[in-house]
């Protein structure tokens, strides 16, 4: 198929100029899905992107694929009816961490449970930009912004952990200008059949710069990040420090010394059954420093999806009461005539 | 014995008690024996928002009224011939609508001390001489239906329970209604519990031979059946035509539905009838809440399906801001908002009108949305193609304002010939339609039909069409991103003239003399109330003329003409005047209004003295300005 098509990164642009501000995070997310998309070997015509509102949700303006761009938050549940109409189609919401988690949290959750097939990509970056610089969902408790002077109150949300505890079939993060590893999960993503969430660390460095340098900066990031891949052990580290996750006796995990470790060192299973070290992982970076983090696939596991489903209902019914004829319908059973 | 049988033209019942006895459920089974007979009928439920309030307490009555005649009758009727009351609770709720010399049948068992006080009787009204004036049937319904069911194995609550049974037999004795449709239909609902099947029938049946037996009823009456234009007929409620006509209209566009919806009454039975229908290529989606049911079928319409939500009132609140999307990217979508008591929950399962403003106008920003108002329950099927019709056509959301009574209410329905329905055709966008200046062809969303000003639909998967549409103002023509003033102007003005321009029927006025000087404008399901009231004016030998609005926007474009033909217009709404100020404000026309928001139906008696009153105030008016 990708021969077939011979599609490339730039028949995905469009002739829209890019209106982010110089140095945003959001041009290297659209430079990876751009340049990933003649991979999955569809054509443009069978691609949709819907995004809600904030500076996430201008991406579709920049795919030339079928697109819309929605409603603060709704972007989930407008790409539902369609996804669930059209399983032929390849559908992609792109939204952020106001839009999807603050306005739209409703939206987000019931999409995940329902396990539409939806490829949803998450910009976090724990600020609201579109609207210059308040707090977001995820923003760290105390975090000084336009709206908090005195400092936020709110405890953030953890996006991955929120959507294993919505019943995700897939759940991966990435970040954004790893384009290498953001490009292998977005083909994880588009490979699983079902709702996926990938979560996108993505630098705003207008209103919140820095907030992932750590996870991004070549000197230090190892130190930081743990790259989780199925049936590896879970590692991480510099040449000098490597640390291994292991599971305390009170079920809890932990990053030890590799060599304290030993054979206890974790094994990432993505196709686990049950999310349960999918959710440990996901609580193990420290919310103010957000070290350790892992990045990567952390669930990707089978279930019908939303869309098959429905369509298999409506065979079922023609098939067993035969296509609707109308004027049967409209008759009934109840009937009397005047002649 | 021999009983004598007096011929009506027409009886008003009102079935009354308390909401867990069943009286939905009898009034149907005797809607069903009348439509089956061939009356022209009517009906309207009412009953309370909860579900199984106190028992035997005013706010937990349930009723259902029924009007049948041997002649074409327009609404469920102003005061009932007969009220069947199930407990001191039924009575005392509904007596007062029930005209001196009315007959009452009481369920003598429930008018205990205990139940007589908890509704506030001071001393029972079967014995105080306050049913004095009625003609009253006092039958021990509780008791003679334990004793009838005494050899089945069933609970002596199961026995009680079938005591609604017991009285549909009695009042179908009483107006020679045929049985055996309620037989099957009893054998059928209990298919999977035979003795109830078997007790409930028996019920019924004593019931009937009750009638026929005791020396209390005397008098037995007989309806004709009505005579109707030939044709195959059945009754239907308006949520159900409704249903039928979203149905109809998928059939006739070839675009297969697509409802989302959250439950909320009294919509709810659209979804659950449409969730029945899958072998019709129906997708139901129970969505998480209100915004994302209309988020859903604004998403499935612009992959091509017929998107429809369903709600009433407080689900509109919800949905305003996808209403206004949909404006925005120019998608078909249908509204239905079953209108109800308001503000805010206000009375879930009454009817109100006062949704009018807000469907006109509740949207951020200049956001005009076609309106469809179907006109009595069978309506329902033609209004729904009607709003499909204009959504397609024109690719705008479009709402469809029914309501509490109209949903509830039933009718006969004369069937249409599906060959007869009307064709609505989508055409989809299938290639580029601007060819620029170097020769090349591109594909612009924007770039609109001459005539109707419909933008193109282009839906995914056709090749070479991929575009991107949003809420964002749009450039004219290429659809791109634009903030342009003078764009902005054009694009506010153009989707305005897009609907005012809507192709409509004229307005059709009934004025049978042709010489009224007085015009009443109705919209919606006022029709039937409003057309009773003028006929009753014209049986007195007075003028009225009756025009009903189906379009409420656009206006058909012979409404300003009409309304200036008359001295006055009398607008009759169940709101405090919607329709009047949006009349007022746009003909200059000085519009009378009647309103009411009592949570049930006008009363054509009370209506036509309206219309009498303001007959005889012009005519002083008249006289006065002549000087007599």
């Amino acid at each position: 198929m990708p021969e077939l098509l011979k599609l490339t990164t730039k028949d995905f642009k469009t002739d829209q100029e890019v209106r982010w501000c110089p140095g945003c995070g959001d041009y290297a997310v659209l430079a990876a899905v751009q340049g990933f998309m003649p991979s999955l070997g569809i054509a443009r015509e069978d691609i949709v992107f819907v995004s809600g509102i904030g500076c996430s949700s201008r991406f579709p303006y920049y795919m030339n694929t079928y697109g819309m761009h929605s409603i603060h938050g709704r972007a989930p549940a407008i790409a539902t009816g369609l996804a669930a109409s059209r399983p032929d189609l390849s559908v992609w919401v792109v939204t952020g961490d106001g839009d999807a988690l603050s306005i739209g949290g409703n939206h987000l959750i019931h999409a995940l449970r329902r396990n539409v097939n939806l490829k949803i990509l998450l910009f976090n970056n724990r600020i609201y930009g579109l609207t210059k610089g308040q707090y977001s969902p995820t923003s760290e408790q105390g975090k000084i912004t336009k709206s908090t002077p005195y400092g936020s109150l709110d405890a953030p949300f953890n996006p991955v952990s929120l959507a294993l505890g919505a019943e995700a079939t897939f759940v991966a993060r990435s970040i954004d200008s790893d384009r290498k590893h953001l490009t292998s999960v977005l083909q994880a993503a588009a490979e699983h059949q079902g709702t996926a969430l990938i979560e996108i660390y993505q630098n705003c460095n207008i209103f919140n710069d820095g907030a992932f340098e750590k996870l991004k900066d070549n000197g230090v990031r190892d130190r930081h990040l743990i790259r989780l891949e199925h049936g590896q052990p879970i590692s991480f580290g510099a040449e000098d420090e490597r640390y291994g996750i292991v599971r305390m006796p009170d079920a809890t995990l932990k990053a030890v010394p590799l060599e304290q470790a030993g054979d206890s060192v974790l094994i990432h299973d993505a196709h686990a059954p049950e999310p349960d070290l999918a959710f440990a992982l996901s609580r193990l970076p420290d919310p103010a420093t957000l070290s350790p983090t892992p990045i990567g696939v952390f669930r990707d596991v089978t279930r019908p999806t939303y869309d098959r489903l429905m369509a298999d209902q409506l065979d079922d019914a023609a098939r067993k009461l035969g296509s609707g004829k109308l004027a049967e319908l409209l008759t009934g059973s109840d009937t009397w005539t005047i002649s | 014995m021999t009983k004598q049988v007096e011929k009506v033209d027409r009886v008003i019942i009102r079935f009354a008690g308390d909401s867990g006895d069943g009286m939905q459920l009898t009034g149907d089974r005797f809607t069903s024996e009348t439509a089956a007979f061939g009356n022209d009928l009517s009906t309207l439920p009412d009953f309370p928002a909860e579900i199984r309030a106190p028992a035997g307490t005013l706010p937990g009555v349930s009723a259902f009224q029924l009007h049948f005649a041997d002649h074409d009758i327009l609404t469920p009727g102003d005061a009932p011939d007969v009220l069947v009351a199930m407990n001191p609770a039924a009575l005392k709720a509904n007596l007062k609508d029930v005209p001196r010399g009315g007959t009452v049948i009481v369920n003598t068992d429930e008018f205990t001390p205990r139940a007589l006080t908890k509704v506030g009787y001071a001393a029972d009204p079967l014995e105080d001489g306050s049913l004095d004036g009625y003609k009253v049937h006092r039958v021990a319904l509780t008791t003679q239906t334990v004793k009838v069911l005494e050899g089945f194995d069933i609970s002596r609550k199961d026995a009680e329970r079938a005591k609604n049974m017991y009285s549909l037999g009695l009042l179908s004795w009483l107006y020679h209604r045929p049985t055996d449709a309620t037989v099957a239909f009893l054998e059928k609902k209990f298919a999977k519990k035979p003795t109830i099947a078997a007790a409930n029938v028996a019920a019924f049946r004593a019931g009937w031979n009750y009638g026929e037996t005791t020396e209390d009823f005397v008098v037995s009456y007989e309806v004709a059946p009505a005579p109707m234009p030939k044709g195959t007929y059945r009754n239907i409620h308006g949520n159900l035509a409704l249903a039928y006509g979203l149905i109809a209209a998928g059939h006739q566009s070839g675009l297969p539905l697509f409802l989302g919806a959250y439950p909320i009454t009294p919509a709810s039975d659209i979804l659950h009838e449409l969730s029945k229908h899958k072998n019709h290529g129906v997708r139901t989606f129970q969505a998480e809440d209100e915004i994302a049911g209309i988020g859903a079928a604004l998403g499935a319409s612009f992959g091509g399906a017929l998107g429809v939500t369903t709600t009433s009132g407080p689900g509109i609140a919800l949905k305003g801001e996808t209403i206004g999307l949909a404006v925005s990217l120019e998608l078909p979508l249908v509204i239905c908002d079953i209108q109800r008591g308001g503000p805010s929950t206000g009375l879930p399962t009454k009817t109100e009108q006062s949704d009018l403003l807000l469907a006109m106008f509740g949207r951020n920003g200049e956001a005009p949305v076609p309106i469809v108002a179907p006109r009595s329950p069978a309506d329902c099927f033609d209004a729904a193609l009607e709003a499909v019709r204009i959504a397609v056509t024109y690719r705008t959301p479009v709402f469809l304002l029914s309501d509490g009574y109209l949903a509830n209410g039933s009718e006969p329905w004369h069937i249409p010939d599906v060959a007869d329905l009307p064709e609505i055709a989508p055409n989809f966008a299938a290639g580029p339609n601007k060819v620029l200046e170097d020769g090349s062809e591109e594909f612009w969303p924007f770039l609109r039909d001459p005539e109707t000003l419909a933008r193109p639909w282009a839906i995914p998967g056709t090749a070479g069409l991929e575009h991107r549409i949003g809420g964002i103002e749009k450039q004219d023509g290429t659809g791109n991103i634009s903030y342009d003033p003078a764009n902005h102007d054009l694009m506010v003005r153009t989707r305005a003239a897009k609907v005012a321009g809507i192709d409509i029927p004229d307005l059709e006025v009934d004025d049978p003399s042709g010489e009224a000087k007085i015009l009443v404008l109705g919209w919606g399901s006022t029709y039937g109330p409003i057309q009773a009231a003028c006929r009753q004016v014209r049986r007195g030998g007075q003028r009225v003329a009756h025009a009903h609005l189906r379009h409420l926007n656009p206006f058909p474009a012979n409404l300003g003409r009409i309304l200036k033909e008359y001295d006055r217009v009398l607008i009759p709404e169940m709101n405090l005047g919607q329709l009047s100020m949006l009349i007022r404000a746009r003909y200059l026309v000085d519009a009378v209004g009647y309103n009411q928001v009592r949570g049930l139906p006008f009363k054509a008696a009370e209506l036509a003295e309206v219309i009498k009153n303001l007959i005889a105030s012009d005519a002083v008016g008249d006289s006065a300005r002549a000087g007599v």
